[in-house]
């Protein structure tokens, strides 16, 4: 028996000795980055954690960071370059422990070029400054890529800095506010406990005028962005929440000053800057969002940067920006195509899966158009472009106006209240100064001015964005990410939903595969896997995975081996040949059949033995799950896939649900909309680039994804795909937000009708105000927190019991 | 009672003062990436050290 171990670096299980120090390792890409960082003294990596390692992907071809060294793209990327300092910050979506800050921290140990890398764990990015005559940017990314941490490159996502920015704005403005408020509040409560009347002569004008100075921060600086809003919705003729808010504001401070101005009173400012600052807070809460996912992902962060043309046999990288039509280009194995071009030389092995959803490899003859987005398998091929990147088919798309404009956010319902609410509240006032008019109009101005101080449109605000904010984190506990907080709303109204097929509602992770064939004895299953462990390619590693360990020692070692890419694996041991792979690749005679799904085939010794079946797994919980949803909504399914799981779809999702093959990516968005013009809001959720016109056309567009580091089309929200299985609890928890946001609600109208009634009687006084305003906003603050504790508690029940 | 306004003033300048040193963290960067360095500072710095250290068992 032998004993079995786990990788040193990565974790996986090891198949080969290879051991270095004493320790095992699954391949020697992991080795060598185990020797790289012993080397270095480094080893500290592997006391932290265990198995901290990102399995290495083995070695990438040299040219693969090629565009690096172009004097343009380098320009575009680093902060700051002088002629022996560059800084740079890469987003390192693999960053996942204590290890991995432990490492990064210390590059300048391996490399003597680097001077200082720090890592931003939360971002997900790390910042390096470097040395350019002593490394190279493109080594640099190249060592990070060794070890494990290959860095997504894109010019377009560097729009990080300014929501850093505007960040520190609003904490700022927060700062002011509630630095402002508190001193106020302090300044002023000699005042309330001694009734208005302070002995010491010249006390209270002091206090007076320091609150006056204190609170010209506030109504200037703080308050602005509340103020630019509001004007901002009147410009557009529309009363948004901003507006209401904004005339409370102005009244307090004007009377106020006007009160301290001609010394009859101190005026309503702690009560007023209170509002601002608790309405500051709760912003920002709701703003708040997941830094580390992106959201706005237009085409051009699929492709790569760079690409290497050949013209006139001269090899030369260029940025994808500069490609230009009939252009010769190099796509090497691994890679996307950039543009719709012709196939000029090589086997091309195409993957269009990003594209129309397809499961099965095509392969593509010389002379053949191949379409932007599909992703090479195999050796390197020439293509000629026919079309710029941004006018290829699959970017078309992207010029559909519906990428251009943002998304109609249909109409809070927070905002009729808030119209409902300036109205009443606007013939209150009116109906009060009426009526003080003829019974004593020295009091109109004060009874006026109150009832318009004491209103308090911020408890709605509040309500809203406290409990939004509160319910987006609970969702994103359970690996829901949404955009912002008024994707809650969105979800609550949803009535179709729309899936796309592979990748959605199947899983790649763990493919169910079947044998055909003569059976195999143990010896050849261990053949099997022992060669498959051999290969990257990703049938290989599911077959891998998929084959027992047998119990006996693998006693065969593989003399020859050699693979040829997009076709199979052949497999010399000291007396069997083995051919895995495709059907032209597995000598067989296979009658004509038709094979809709992926199949590897396997030949020992000249004799063909069988297939492996390899289709998609359809997700854990998925039949629960459309259980659940088919009772309230209307479900369809859109598949670029051909209909070979079309039996299977049916017996899952019903009768009722549309299903459709064959759907091209312009063809699902036409779907959503056509469903929109019929008065439907639908949810879509999808993967891929198929999916994301119909992501962005839908109500609320979802994307899935098996590992949040992965690229994922625009959307609305991003789901892990584990947690798809809980959609039907999503969508409850979003309708429940209404009902948790009207108890607040209704809270704050009681405080206003307390506060309200005390104002056209006269008695209003700050006093009363200071007192009321902060326990209204501190209540409903509550109220929303624990409402939507609730009702997670309730769905987890709920959730348990089915 | 006089002693009240120099109290006050003083009371002012100093509150003023943790505003700046708030305002000054923020524009600092402080508030950026909350949890690094609370992982950065248990490192050591002597690697090489401890790493022979752990050849020589």
């Amino acid at each position: 028996m032998k004993e079995k171990y786990n990788c040193y670096h990565c974790g996986d299980l090891c198949i080969d000795n290879i051991i270095a120090d004493g320790n095992h390792f699954c391949c020697n890409g992991c080795k060598h980055v185990y020797l790289l960082l012993s080397e270095n003294g480094l080893c500290n990596y592997y006391q932290l954690n265990n198995t901290p390692g990102i399995k290495a992907k083995g070695k990438f071809t040299g040219e693969r960071f090629a565009y690096l060294d172009d004097e343009s793209v380098i320009s575009k990327i680093v902060l700051f370059k002088s002629s022996n300092h560059i800084n740079v910050t890469f987003s390192l979506p693999q960053i996942h422990c204590v290890s991995c800050i432990y490492l990064l921290e210390k590059l300048h140990l391996i490399e003597s070029g680097i001077i200082q890398s720090r890592v931003d764990f939360q971002q997900k990015s790390i910042f390096i400054s470097f040395n350019p005559q002593l490394i190279s940017l493109r080594k640099v990314v190249e060592l990070l890529s060794f070890i494990g941490y290959e860095p997504s490159i894109s010019m377009l996502e560097n729009s990080g800095a300014a929501d850093k920015s505007t960040n520190k704005k609003q904490l700022i403005q927060i700062g002011v506010a509630g630095f402002c408020f508190s001193n106020i509040m302090m300044l002023s409560f000699p005042e309330y406990f001694s009734k208005g009347f302070i002995e010491q002569p010249g006390l209270q004008q002091t206090f007076s005028w320091i609150i006056f100075v204190l609170s010209i921060p506030v109504f200037l600086y703080s308050a602005s962005s509340i103020f630019s809003n509001a004007i901002n919705g009147l410009t557009q003729k529309k009363i948004n929440i901003d507006v209401p808010i904004s005339l409370a504001i102005f009244i307090t401070f004007s009377r106020s000053y006007f009160e301290i101005f001609t010394h009859t009173g101190s005026g309503y400012l702690d009560s007023g800057t209170g509002i601002i600052f608790f309405m500051l807070i709760g912003r920002w809460f709701q703003n708040k969002s997941y830094d580390v996912l992106s959201f706005d992902r237009k085409y051009q962060s699929y492709f790569p940067l760079g690409i290497t043309i050949k013209n006139n046999g001269i090899e030369e990288n260029i940025p994808i920006s500069k490609l230009a039509i009939d252009d010769f280009i190099l796509v090497r194995n691994n890679d996307l195509i950039p543009a719709d071009s012709i196939l000029m030389e090589g086997v091309a092995n195409i993957d269009y899966s990003f594209v129309n959803g397809e499961n099965t490899l095509q392969k593509k003859n010389i002379g053949d158009l191949l379409y932007a987005g599909g992703k090479q398998f195999g050796t390197s091929i020439l293509l000629k472009t026919i079309k710029v990147p941004s006018q290829s088919y699959i970017t078309e798309l992207w010029n559909n106006s519906i990428f251009n404009k943002n998304k109609e956010t249909s109409e809070s319902f927070i905002h009729p209240w808030s119209k409902y609410f300036t109205v009443v509240l606007l013939s209150i006032a009116f109906l009060a100064t009426i009526y003080w008019q003829f019974t004593d109009s020295s009091k109109v101005l004060l009874v006026l001015t109150s009832v318009l101080i004491i209103a308090c449109p911020c408890s709605l605000l509040l309500s809203a964005t406290f409990t939004f904010g509160n319910m987006m984190r609970v969702i994103g506990k359970h690996h829901l990410f949404l955009k912002n907080a008024t994707v809650i709303e969105s979800l609550a109204k949803i009535t179709h939903v729309v899936f796309d097929k592979t990748g959605t509602i199947t899983t790649q992770e763990k493919p169910d595969i079947k044998y055909n064939g003569i059976p195999l004895s143990e010896i050849e299953n261990d053949l099997i896997k022992l060669t498959a462990s051999n290969s990257s390619h990703v049938l290989s590693r599911s077959l891998y995975h998929y084959l027992p360990l047998s119990p006996n020692n693998i006693s065969t070692s593989i003399v020859e081996y050699s693979e040829e890419a997009g076709k199979g694996i052949l497999a010399k041991t000291s007396d069997s040949v083995l051919r895995i792979g495709n059907s032209e690749f597995a000598v067989a005679d296979l009658l004509n059949h038709v094979f809709k799904s992926a199949a590897v085939h396997v030949e020992i010794n000249n004799n063909y033995k069988g297939y492996f079946d390899i289709s998609h797994h359809y997700r854990d919980g998925l039949n629960k799950m459309v259980a659940q949803l088919n009772k309230k909504y209307v479900l369809h399914i859109l598949s670029g896939d051909n209909d070979a799981e079309k039996q299977a779809l049916e017996n899952i999702f019903g009768n009722n649900t549309t299903i459709k093959f064959f759907v091209s990516p312009q063809g699902k968005l036409d779907y959503v909309k056509t469903l929109q013009q019929n008065g439907a809001n639908v949810l879509m959720i999808g993967d891929g680039l198929n999916d994301a016109g119909a992501l962005m056309q839908a109500n609320v567009g979802i994307a899935v994804s098996e590992n949040r580091a992965n690229f994922s089309p625009a959307s609305d929200a991003i789901i892990d795909g584990h947690a798809l299985k809980m959609l039907p609890l999503f969508l409850k928890y979003a309708r429940m937000g209404k009902v948790n946001i009207s108890i607040g609600f209704a809270v704050s109208i009681i405080y206003n009708i307390i506060g309200i009634s005390l104002a056209i009687q006269g008695k209003i006084l700050p006093v009363i105000a200071a007192i009321l305003m902060p326990i209204s906003s501190i209540t409903i603050v509550l109220i929303a927190f624990l409402t939507s504790i609730w009702s997670e508690k309730l769905l987890k029940i709920s959730f348990s019991k089915s | 009672m006089s002693s009240l306004f120099i109290i006050l003033g003083v009371s002012i300048i100093i509150s003023i003062s943790f505003l700046l040193a708030f305002i000054w963290s923020v524009i600092n960067g402080q508030y950026d990436d909350h949890y690094t360095p609370s992982v950065r500072i248990l490192f050591e710095d002597d690697d090489n050290k401890l790493n022979n250290e752990q050849i020589s068992k």
